[in-house]
């Protein structure tokens, strides 16, 4: 049964449009000390749309994915998800919010006291309390399955490889069956075999499900293969957006310097 | 030797860098800095202590961490306690024994151990074992939590890490603080008596009549649970420890260093006053 919190929170939805922008960044800015990281970002991605940002590191790409998720606060700016603004919003309310969205972390970050099962077990034990232990059991091998990690599910997370772990890090950020996907470094610190099956399984799971999926990465190759539209950020701008065919053509001397060394 | 207290080799002169001294900060400044970092420690305590306490009170409880937790803190301290209350009970026998026999007291002995044990020593060192044993455990798990981003990956689920991670590990050393605190009791209280009649035969029959005469429920129950605000302390200082370390395996230690030396410090000052208040509340 719904709650008075659930009823609340639903009617303080936007109506939603199937056209419009899942996620919008508007003129998002963000320093940490002296350090001026982002200053004033502006990006859109709409739902089957998969949009890959580049740059050198440290020139916040990883900040980014973690304002959208409201890891971090951004000293101006907005981040709409689904119409809704969510900078300032109480953790339980952004807690509503991202429900809706998956975070692949560029280290995977599992719980290394719990299993591989236990791990993508972990979020429906808190937000699908309804579900059986047999029905949540199978739901677990079912996402494991679809990121080639079955017959794995009582490892530790400990005891497989730094791909594994992405994989399982995948399944549960699926687990929510979310509409938006962030992945951080998804092929950072892998060999070319395990990059491009990662690749492969992003392109499977977006075909599949339709999700509106920000990745971030250096890997032009991986960015290539994986996403629709590409935005190069540096010195906190996104100096271009566009596909890699428009960053091919583009004259920007960043730009070309960029592809030239990836 | 040259003037500059560098050994000459002849034929090698390797250019002596010119000594460069950093102007110490003012005495004045330093002071400023160090009250500057104490109130935005406390105000940052404050603030982690508001999230727990809000997380706490609204639903969904964490139940099933919650069991964890008190089995955490509750049975796996418990031998540790024991053992400390055991060791304490033995001391104190001996020693109050030695003195009440100087002046000619012998016959207080009961009274002298079951007071010193119950109200003294037995809140205290428990409240100091689970300190170094849990606290330390606590901030060494939750700052390992943190800089391996598990707690960012806890609060991207959608699940308030201050609910699930910081409210339960609280709650947990608040409800078994004063569980534990009997423990060491009756064992200090049975380790006394033992090394008493091993000297000179009493019955703990006649051991427990004669300390517990005429006493109150007043006079042992608030120094018994007095324990949970040592709980709470020690909870609260090593999950604030743990959930803001920042850096690597040292940013651990730190934090585990820090829970146990905090805790320990905020554990006697916070006694100072209970020992105040309750003599004011229960005269």
């Amino acid at each position: 049964m719904a709650t008075a919190y659930d009823i609340a929170m639903k009617q303080a939805e936007p109506e939603q449009d199937s056209r419009a922008p899942v996620v919008v960044v508007e003129d998002l800015r963000k320093t940490f000390g002296p350090r001026n990281v982002l200053s004033g970002i502006n990006l859109s991605v709409n739902r089957g749309q998969t949009l890959a940002v580049l740059g050198r590191s440290g020139t916040g790409k990883s900040v980014l994915l973690r304002l959208i998720i409201g890891l971090e606060t951004p000293d101006s700016g907005l981040i709409r998800i689904n119409g809704q603004n969510v900078v300032g919003l109480a953790l339980d309310r952004m807690s509503e919010i991202r429900k809706k969205m998956g975070f692949l972390f560029q280290h995977a970050a599992l719980y290394d006291s719990l299993t591989v099962a236990g791990n993508v077990a972990f979020p429906l034990e808190h937000h699908r309390r309804g579900m059986s232990k047999s029905e949540r059991g199978d739901r677990v091998e079912q996402l494991l399955a679809e990121v080639g990690m079955e017959g794995n599910s009582e490892k530790m997370p400990s005891d497989i490889s730094g791909g594994m772990q992405k994989r399982v890090g995948l399944a549960r950020a699926l687990a929510l069956e979310p509409e938006i996907l962030l992945l951080d470094e998804p092929t950072a610190g892998l060999d070319p075999i395990s990059s491009g099956e990662i690749n492969d399984l992003i392109l499977k799971l977006q075909h599949e499900r339709q999700m509106a999926s920000i990745v971030v990465t250096h890997d032009m190759h991986s960015a290539s293969t994986i996403a629709n539209s590409l935005a190069l950020l540096d010195q906190g701008n996104v100096v271009i957006e566009g596909t890699f065919e428009d960053l091919q053509e583009s004259g920007i001397g960043f730009v070309k310097e960029f592809l030239k060394k990836s | 030797m040259s003037d500059r207290g560098v050994i000459a080799v002849e034929g090698f002169n390797p250019p002596i860098p010119e000594r460069r001294f950093e102007p110490l900060p003012s005495v004045a400044g330093s002071v400023a800095g160090l009250i500057n970092g104490l109130f935005e420690w406390f105000g940052n305590l404050g603030i982690f202590s508001w999230q727990v306490f809000k997380a706490a009170v609204t639903p969904p409880y964490e139940w099933r961490e919650l069991i964890r937790q008190l089995d955490e803190v509750g049975s796996k301290s418990f031998p540790l306690v024991a053992l400390a209350g055991a060791a304490i009970g033995v001391v104190i026998s001996l020693e109050a024994r030695y003195s009440l026999t100087r002046f000619g007291a012998k016959s207080m002995f009961p009274a002298t151990l079951v007071y010193s044990v119950i109200q003294v020593m037995g809140p205290i060192i428990t409240g100091l074992v689970v300190c170094g044993r849990v606290g330390a455990g606590i901030g060494a798990e939750l700052a390992s939590m943190k800089v391996s981003e598990q707690i960012d990956a806890i609060e991207a689920s959608a699940i308030n890490p201050y609910r699930l991670l910081a409210a339960t590990r609280i709650l947990a050393c608040i409800l078994m603080l004063p569980l534990l605190t009997l423990a060491a009791d009756a064992s200090g209280l049975l380790t006394g008596w033992f090394a008493q009649s091993l000297v000179e035969p009493l019955s703990f029959h006649q051991f427990i009549a004669s300390g517990f005469k005429g006493a109150t429920f007043d006079a042992f129950l608030p120094q018994t649970f007095k324990t949970a605000v040592y709980g709470l302390i020690i909870g609260l200082i090593a999950c604030f420890q743990g959930m803001r370390t920042q850096g690597g395996a040292e940013g651990v230690g730190r934090a585990a260093t820090n829970s146990v030396v905090l805790g320990s410090l905020f554990l006697i000052l916070a006694d100072v006053v209970l020992v105040k208040f309750i003599l004011v509340v229960f005269p």
